[in-house]
Order: structure tokens, then C-alpha cells, then sequence
């Protein structure tokens, strides 16, 4: 009836207002305890001197653009996907291939290796996480031995094991990203919120061992619970989708805000992906320019610029035990850096 | 693609008549072409006016004109930059890349402005199949003013497009050869200009084969605005907001300074133990491709560097995860009769990371071990929270040992970095001040200060040098000797030549009753008179074999 039409949006429109008053007074909480600003914090601490890092291996074999790579944990081997479908493990300090399995759909967005180093995980376009165990056998045949774990309605676009080899994380274009069990496929929990697609995840090294955050299209980080799928912690400053921002930025979780942007007037191009070194002093980050740009966390000044892809950089990732971190572009290469 | 805003906005300034690039006449052979500049003129320029160096401001420049903003007057074919006198023209705005509408919207302004003069004019939304037709114009005047001598690509994409518009040839055709005409009526300046200005748009918007397009985004992604998630903001969607805001308010924050404090104290710990930053000894082996690095630093290795052990005393996590430290921390756990709790934890880490499937083996398995009254290896919780378990149990899932792991890390962390009480002087009273866990592991001093980058602080040499006295067996590491082995000493912890210091007793003060029926535990060997009988399991069938065979 018409009353009740009436009555329905005047409840919409409160609510919406209702909604908006409370996110002003979030943003207003969170103020209050921001007394400082890093870069102040930090003139106390020593500036860094001159940085000289180079390439020091380049992985050449990918027929098409390196989408994603992953380290083991024996901090040498790699594995990368690309787009023509072909998935690769390296032994990035001898640049030998070890291993190679062609996926059945191009652009490979996602790939991890497995704790034990005993397996893989990848998946794309075909909207799946597959696990593919690695054997040594001489005439293996890695694709009779794949694994369909995840399935999404959309693209995948980052997967990670948990801390053994029979969880998986995924974030996909569908907007979700969900836990899995390797061994029978089944979906553990699932993690709605984001607004549009989701681009990028990481799992939090806490003694717990119970969160991860996420990045999407909707330029939102979320962090969640792994037990109770719920987000526990959102940022919404970055002003494009997380994952091409032109900006980096560093959130401080107990602070519940932004703490430091890395930015440049003379960097046009987003970046892709970042990493921090091992003491979480500098920040690594590849470009959509080609480049990577070292970044200061402290002080947020940008302390070196590497040159040497020659298409934009895709992955990024420190090596475990931080002696080196390895960068994949879509120039088709693998170039590891120290 | 915001990225084009951004670079058109740099374009803009490039332009500015009073702080942009000094334009001038540029000579191309014999012929003058106004409005131009050197490739020299833009890369000094980028230098200026953000404090670059050289080859980043070569680097954007050339990005600049892959991406068609400033297009070459000589080589025309070559979309780089050169930092010399090489002639360069920006591009006008009816060609920039970003005036690229999506093929859905409707086709206004149509293609009178195919003539493509130099006249600052708005762009036109083109459809697929306008710009089929520039394309195929294009196309075709090259074709006839070459006589049908097109490269390669070039001819293929003629028959192609000739294909899939074949119905408005005669356009096309009639089209190219007006605009053919037209350009003999205007002076060669122009003309060169017009030539390299279409020249430069086909090339960013059909680079031949081979060749990177910079226009390629990859797969597509919805944002917001063209959302494939179902996001109605209905009355659910504000509920679930506000309920969100109201939990976040009540969420505990901490004080910026606090954080940021914590946050480079951890970065000043760390600093020392990242190769990229400090380096390695002996050395990197990505840079020596020298892997010893790597031997020394082996998951299980005999002798742990004395960088790591170090390490192990930052925080707990540091030394349960590390399986060399694990191993030590077992070791210390089973002198204090107390490592069933590292095995609970183990156990209970199997259960949170494991396969689904074998979730109710586990949880059992663990029950029996560990929880129930009078188990084997029965490990001391508090009667709460192992009440809260025993009733999870009946429902198991991966999570249900979490409060009592959690209780059982917290213990042991205690412990665990109480040994490591006299570096953290002053900050828990409670934590005896002995050396605790760590110094009876022989470790590996460094030989010499590694070469570092970034900056070191005076005071590291010190610090490094004195820490090596107590930690290590005497006469460790001379110099000279083989680095892995400290020389004459043997690798066993047992040996290490240290008299057993004084170590806090992992007794906690307040204990709770054990369960009925249960025998009265043994005495702790080693605690003082006055503290309470430990926590730990009776001692072992397999290791005490004095004792008899514990009832179940």
C-alpha cells in the first residue's frame, strides 16, 4: 500500500543517514588517538645512505607475461605463472626449470607454493585454485595429478596456502575470497564485503594466526577473522583499486588508520605489488611504469629506483629469508634482485 | 585509466607558456617545423621540475611518448626518446590516447574531424567501427601513396579491415584520397606534421606485431561504478554498516605514538638480521654465488649462527618457529619435565591446519593424550577453560582447542622468553634475571663486520663483539679459523664448557587442582624450596625407567 511504501523509504533514508552519522563519528574516534605522524616519529632514526641493488638473475623460458610468482620456503625455489597458461618451477639461484605444467586457461593470476615445498597452487581465468603435487619422477606428468580445490563464479586472482599444505586462501574477481580444504575440496568459510573485485591478500604473521587482510576494486583493505568470516578492520583511503594505486600506502592495524603514504609527483603509473624487506624498513614496490621503487618506511622518501624490466612489473616478492626479492613482469622475465 | 590523467596533466605543464619546455623552430632536414622542442629540452625539463636523476627522467620521458603525448618528427616509426637534438612535437589532444570512449557509447560528432588538422578540437566518441574506418583510412591513403607497397602488418590489416567494412569502402577509399588532396594544398611543414601526428596515434593504438601495447590492461576488472557484486544498498546493506561502525567504535585503539614507537623499535631490532639491509656473513649468495650462507643457516643445522639465536630471544614466536629453536625449546621443556605442552601445541597445530577430514580423529586423538583425567601427557589448563573444551569436544571442529593452545603458547612463552630475561633487564620483575634457555647453545660468531648498506651506528661493532662473550663457548671463533666450527670446540650442547647457570624453574606460582584420581606429581628437580610442585607430566616409561608403567 502506499502508507507503507512511504513508511519503508522514510526507514531507508534514516538508516542511511544513521549509517553515515555513525561512519563520521568512526572517523572522528580514530582521530582522536592520532597524535603523531611517522615521519615525526621517525627523525629520531638514522636516514639511509646510498642503496645499490641489481639484478642478479634473470628467469627467461615464460612464452607470454609473468602474472604471479611465489618463493619457497627453501628460499631459492620459484614458481611463476603467465599468461599463455604455463605454470614454472624454478630453481631461481641456478635458473634451472624444474618443473612446468601448462594450465587449460590463459592468464594465470595466481599462484603459491606450498609450505613443504611438495606442491603447488595456481589459477586464473578458469575461475579455480588447482593444487598440483611435485614429484621428481622422471617422466612426470604434473596435469594427471591436479587437484581442483577452489571454485569461484569469477576470475581468481591471489591464492595462499595457510601454514600447512592442506589450506588454501583465495580472492577472487567475484568479490570473495574464501578458505578451502586441499584434501577434499570443501569450502571452509567464505568472506563477503567487498564491493567489487577482489585483487590481492596476504595472511598475518601473528602468534594466533588468524587474520588476513584483502584488497579489492572498491579501494578497500579488509581485514578478517579466519574463524568467524567476519571483517574486523576496513581502510577505505585509497583513492583508486587497490592493486593499480598511485599511491602506497601503510595502515597501522592497532592504530585502526593510515600512517604514511609513498608517493611521488614524478611517478605517473600504479603500482602492482609490494613487499617489505625483512626488517620492515624498506618497502619494495613494482610499477605499471616498468620500474621498482624502494621506498623508506620511516622517513617515506623513495631511496633508490631499479631499472631494468622492460613492461610493467606484476609480482613482487621478498625472498624468506630476505636476502633478495623477485620481481615478474610482463616483459616475460623473472628477475631476482640483491 | 587514471594513470593518462595523471600524464596529461604533466603534458599540460609542459606546455605552459611560462614554465613549460622553451618550443622553437626545429629544423628537419631542409624543411622548418614550428612548435618543436629537442629530446634534450624534455629530459632536462623532467629533471628540473621533479628532482630526478637522468635516467629516470629519460625513463618517463620515453614513457611519455610510447604513450603518444610527444611523438618524434624524425623516425617517426620509433616511439622513443633520445636526449639529444632529435625534434619532438606534443601531440594534439584530439589524438591523445585517453580520448578513447567505450564501444557502447553512441556515436556523436562524427567523422568530419578525419581530416585531422592541428587545431585544438574536442574529441568525438568513436565507435568500433569509426575507428574501423580511421583506421581503414588511414590505411588506405598509405596504401595509394605508396602504391600498394605497405609493410607487411600494415597489408594485413588493410585486407582485414577492407573484410569487415566492406560496405563503406567506397567511403573510405573516397575519403583517403580527399584528405590526400587536401594535404598537397598545405606547406610541407604541415604536412610532415599531420603525417607523424597520425603516424604516432596508429602506433600507440595498433602497434605492430611484436611490439608491447601500452594500451593493454589485462583481463577486466569492475570497480564500483560497474559493480558485478550485488551491492543494492537496500535496508540490509545500512543495518550491516551500521552494525559494523558500532563494533568498530568499540574497538580498542592504541595511540599513534605507541604504534609508530613499536613500530621502529621492531624495524632497530631487525635492522641487524636483514641481509638486504646489513648484509650477510659471510656473505650474499645471490651476489658471491657463494651458498655457505645458506649451509649455515639450514633449517636443522648443528651449530645455530649467533645471529639467530639472538633472534630467538626477540620474541617467542621467533624461537617456536624456528626448528632449530623448537628443538631447543623441547630440550629445555623436557629438563623441566614439562614438554607435553610443546606437544599439545604441536598437536593442536595440526588440528587448526589440517585436513577437514580427519578433524574428529585428531580432536580424539588429542583428548586422550593430553585432556582427559589422567591422561599420559596431561597438560595443565585452567579448570575454565577446559571445561569450555571438554564441551567444545563433543562438537569437534578445527578451532575448538584454540583457547586451550592458546593458554598452553602463553605458558610457554613465559618460559620460553623469561630465559631471555637479562637482555630485557628491567621490564618484567617477575622473570629472574638468569640467562635461561638460550646461552647453552654454542653458536657462530660473525668474523668480521659485514658490509652493510645503509647506515650502521658506531655503536654496532661493540655490541656485536661483547655479545659474543657470553654466549658462546670461550675461545669462540679466533680469528681467522673456519667459520662454520668454532674452533676446538665440540658441536654438542652438553659440552659447551658453561657451568649450568641458575634457570627459573617453569613452576607457575598458582596451581590448579589436578583431577580426581590423579597420582600426586613427582617433585621438580630443580626448583627452589619455596616454590609450589611444578606443572609437568609424569616422568616417561621410556625415559625413567625406575619408574613404572604410568596408569592410564
Amino acid at each position: 500500500m502506499a502508507t507503507e511504501g512511504l513508511h519503508e523509504n522514510e526507514t531507508l533514508a534514516s538508516l542511511k543517514s544513521e549509517a553515515e552519522s555513525l561512519k563520521g563519528k568512526l572517523e572522528e574516534e580514530r582521530a582522536k588517538l592520532h597524535d603523531v605522524e611517522l615521519h615525526q616519529v621517525a627523525e629520531r632514526v638514522e636516514a639511509l645512505g646510498q642503496f645499490v641493488m641489481k639484478t642478479r638473475r634473470t628467469l627467461k623460458g615464460h612464452g607470454n607475461k609473468v602474472l604471479c610468482m611465489d618463493w619457497c620456503k627453501d628460499k631459492r625455489r620459484i614458481v611463476s605463472s603467465s599468461q599463455d597458461g604455463k605454470v614454472i618451477v624454478w630453481d631461481s639461484f641456478t635458473t634451472n626449470k624444474e618443473h612446468a605444467v601448462t594450465m587449460p586457461c590463459t592468464w594465470v593470476m595466481a599462484c603459491a607454493y606450498a609450505p613443504s615445498g611438495c606442491a603447488i597452487a595456481c589459477g586464473g581465468l578458469d575461475n579455480k585454485c588447482s593444487v598440483y603435487p611435485l614429484t621428481f619422477e622422471k617422466n612426470e606428468n604434473m596435469a594427471a595429478k591436479k587437484k581442483s580445490v577452489a571454485m569461484h563464479t569469477n576470475y581468481l586472482s591471489a591464492c595462499s596456502f595457510t601454514n600447512s599444505d592442506m589450506q588454501i586462501l583465495t580472492a577472487s574477481g567475484d568479490g570473495t575470497c574464501a578458505l578451502w580444504d586441499v584434501e577434499s575440496g570443501q569450502l571452509l568459510q567464505s568472506f563477503h564485503g567487498h564491493g567489487a573485485d577482489v585483487l590481492c591478500l596476504d595472511l598475518a604473521p601473528s602468534e594466533t594466526g588468524n587474520t588476513f587482510v584483502s584488497g579489492g576494486c572498491d579501494k578497500k583493505a579488509m581485514v578478517w577473522d579466519m574463524r568467524s568470516g567476519q571483517c574486523v578492520q576496513s581502510f577505505e583511503t585509497h583513492d583508486s583499486d587497490i592493486n593499480s594505486v598511485r599511491s602506497c600506502r601503510l595502515y597501522d592495524l592497532r592504530a585502526d588508520r593510515e600512517v604514511a603514504i609513498y608517493s611521488k609527483e614524478s611517478i605517473i603509473f600504479g603500482a602492482s605489488s609490494v613487499d617489505f624487506s625483512l626488517s620492515g624498513r624498506l618497502l619494495f614496490a613494482g610499477y605499471n611504469d616498468y620500474t621498482i621503487n624502494v621506498w623508506d618506511v620511516l622517513k617515506g622518501s623513495r631511496v633508490s629506483i631499479l631499472f631494468g624490466h622492460e613492461n610493467r612489473v606484476s609480482t613482487l616478492r621478498v625472498s624468506p629469508d630476505g636476502t633478495a626479492f623477485c620481481s615478474g613482469s610482463w616483459d616475460h622475465t623473472l628477475r631476482i634482485w640483491a | 585509466m587514471p594513470c593518462l590523467r595523471k600524464m596529461e596533466r604533466m603534458i599540460v605543464s609542459m606546455q605552459d607558456p611560462d614554465m613549460g619546455i622553451k618550443m622553437r623552430n626545429q629544423r628537419l632536414l631542409i624543411t622548418v617545423i614550428p612548435h618543436a622542442m629537442t629530446g634534450n629540452d624534455i629530459v632536462e625539463w623532467l629533471i628540473q621540475k621533479y628532482g630526478i636523476s637522468e635516467e629516470e627522467s629519460l625513463h618517463l620521458g620515453n614513457l611519455i611518448v610510447k604513450h603518444g603525448y610527444i611523438y618524434p618528427l624524425k623516425d617517426p616509426r620509433s616511439l622513443v626518446l633520445r636526449a639529444d637534438e632529435s625534434p619532438y612535437r606534443f601531440q594534439t589532444p584530439y589524438f591523445w590516447t585517453s580520448t578513447k570512449w567505450p564501444a557502447t557509447e553512441l556515436d556523436y560528432g562524427r567523422c568530419h574531424r578525419a581530416t585531422g588538422t592541428d587545431t585544438g578540437c574536442h574529441p568525438f566518441a568513436a565507435t568500433l567501427s569509426a575507428t574501423a574506418s580511421l583506421a581503414a583510412i588511414y590505411l588506405a591513403k598509405k596504401n595509394i601513396r605508396k602504391q600498394g607497397d605497405l609493410i607487411e602488418h600494415e597489408k594485413d590489416n588493410y585486407n582485414l579491415l577492407h573484410k569487415r567494412i566492406n560496405h563503406t569502402w567506397d567511403f573510405v577509399v573516397m575519403q583517403a584520397r580527399e584528405q590526400l588532396r587536401a594535404a598537397k594544398q598545405r606547406r610541407k611543414g604541415d604536412r610532415i606534421v599531420i603525417d607523424c601526428q597520425e603516424q604516432a596515434y596508429w602506433l600507440v593504438n595498433r602497434p605492430p606485431p611484436g611490439a608491447p601495447n601500452v594500451l593493454e590492461q589485462g583481463p577486466e576488472r569492475r570497480n564500483c561504478h560497474t559493480t558485478r557484486v550485488q551491492l543494492t544498498k537496500n535496508m540490509d546493506y545500512y543495518k550491516r554498516e551500521i552494525e559494523y561502525c558500532r563494533k568498530a567504535m568499540a574497538r580498542t585503539r592504541v595511540k599513534s605514538s605507541i604504534c609508530l614507537e613499536g613500530y621502529i623499535k621492531f624495524n632497530e631490532q631487525y635492522v641487524p638480521h636483514d641481509p638486504i639491509m646489513s648484509g650477510c656473513l659471510p656473505s650474499n649468495p645471490w651476489i658471491t654465488d657463494d651458498t655457505t650462507y645458506w649451509a649455515m643457516n639450514a633449517p636443522t643445522v648443528t651449530i645455530p649462527t649467533k645471529l639467530r639465536v639472538e633472534r630467538w630471544g626477540f620474541n617467542f614466536s621467533e624461537l617456536i618457529n624456528d626448528p632449530l629453536g623448537r628443538t631447543q625449546l623441547l630440550e629445555f621443556l623436557k629438563k623441566e619435565f614439562s614438554a607435553e605442552n610443546l606437544s599439545f601445541w604441536e598437536a593442536c597445530e595440526e588440528l587448526r591446519y589440517g585436513e577437514q577430514s580427519r578433524i574428529s580423529e585428531i580432536v580424539d586423538s588429542i583428548y586422550q593424550q593430553f585432556l582427559a583425567p589422567g591422561a599420559t601427557r596431561w597438560v595443565n589448563i585452567d579448570s575454565k577453560t577446559m571445561e569450555r573444551t571438554l564441551e567444545g569436544i563433543k562438537t569437534p571442529h578445527r578451532y575448538v582447542m584454540d583457547d586451550a593452545q592458546m593458554h598452553i603458547y602463553m605458558l610457554m612463552k613465559k618460559v620460553g622468553e623469561g630465559g631471555a630475561g637479562q637482555r630485557r633487564a628491567g621490564q618484567d620483575p617477575d622473570v629472574s634475571a638468569g640467562p635461561g634457555l638460550l646461552p647453552t647453545v654454542p653458536q657462530v660468531g660473525p668474523l668480521q663486520e659485514p658490509a652493510g648498506r645503509g647506515h650502521h651506528s658506531p655503536g654496532d661493532q661493540e655490541a656485536v663483539r661483547a655479545g659474543a662473550e657470553p654466549w658462546g663457548p670461550p675461545g669462540v671463533v679466533p680469528a681467522g679459523s673456519d667459520p662454520v666450527l668454532p674452533a676446538g670446540s665440540s658441536p654438542s650442547c652438553a659440552s659447551s664448557g658453561i657451568p649450568a647457570p641458575a634457570r627459573p624453574c617453569c613452576c607457575p606460582r598458582a596451581m590448579p587442582r589436578r583431577g580426581a584420581g590423579a597420582l600426586p606429581p613427582p617433585p621438580c628437580p630443580r626448583r627452589r624450596a619455596e616454590s609450589p610442585p611444578a606443572l609437568r607430566e609424569r616422568p616417561d616409561p621410556a625415559h625413567s625407567p625406575a619408574a613404572g608403567p604410568c596408569r592410564q
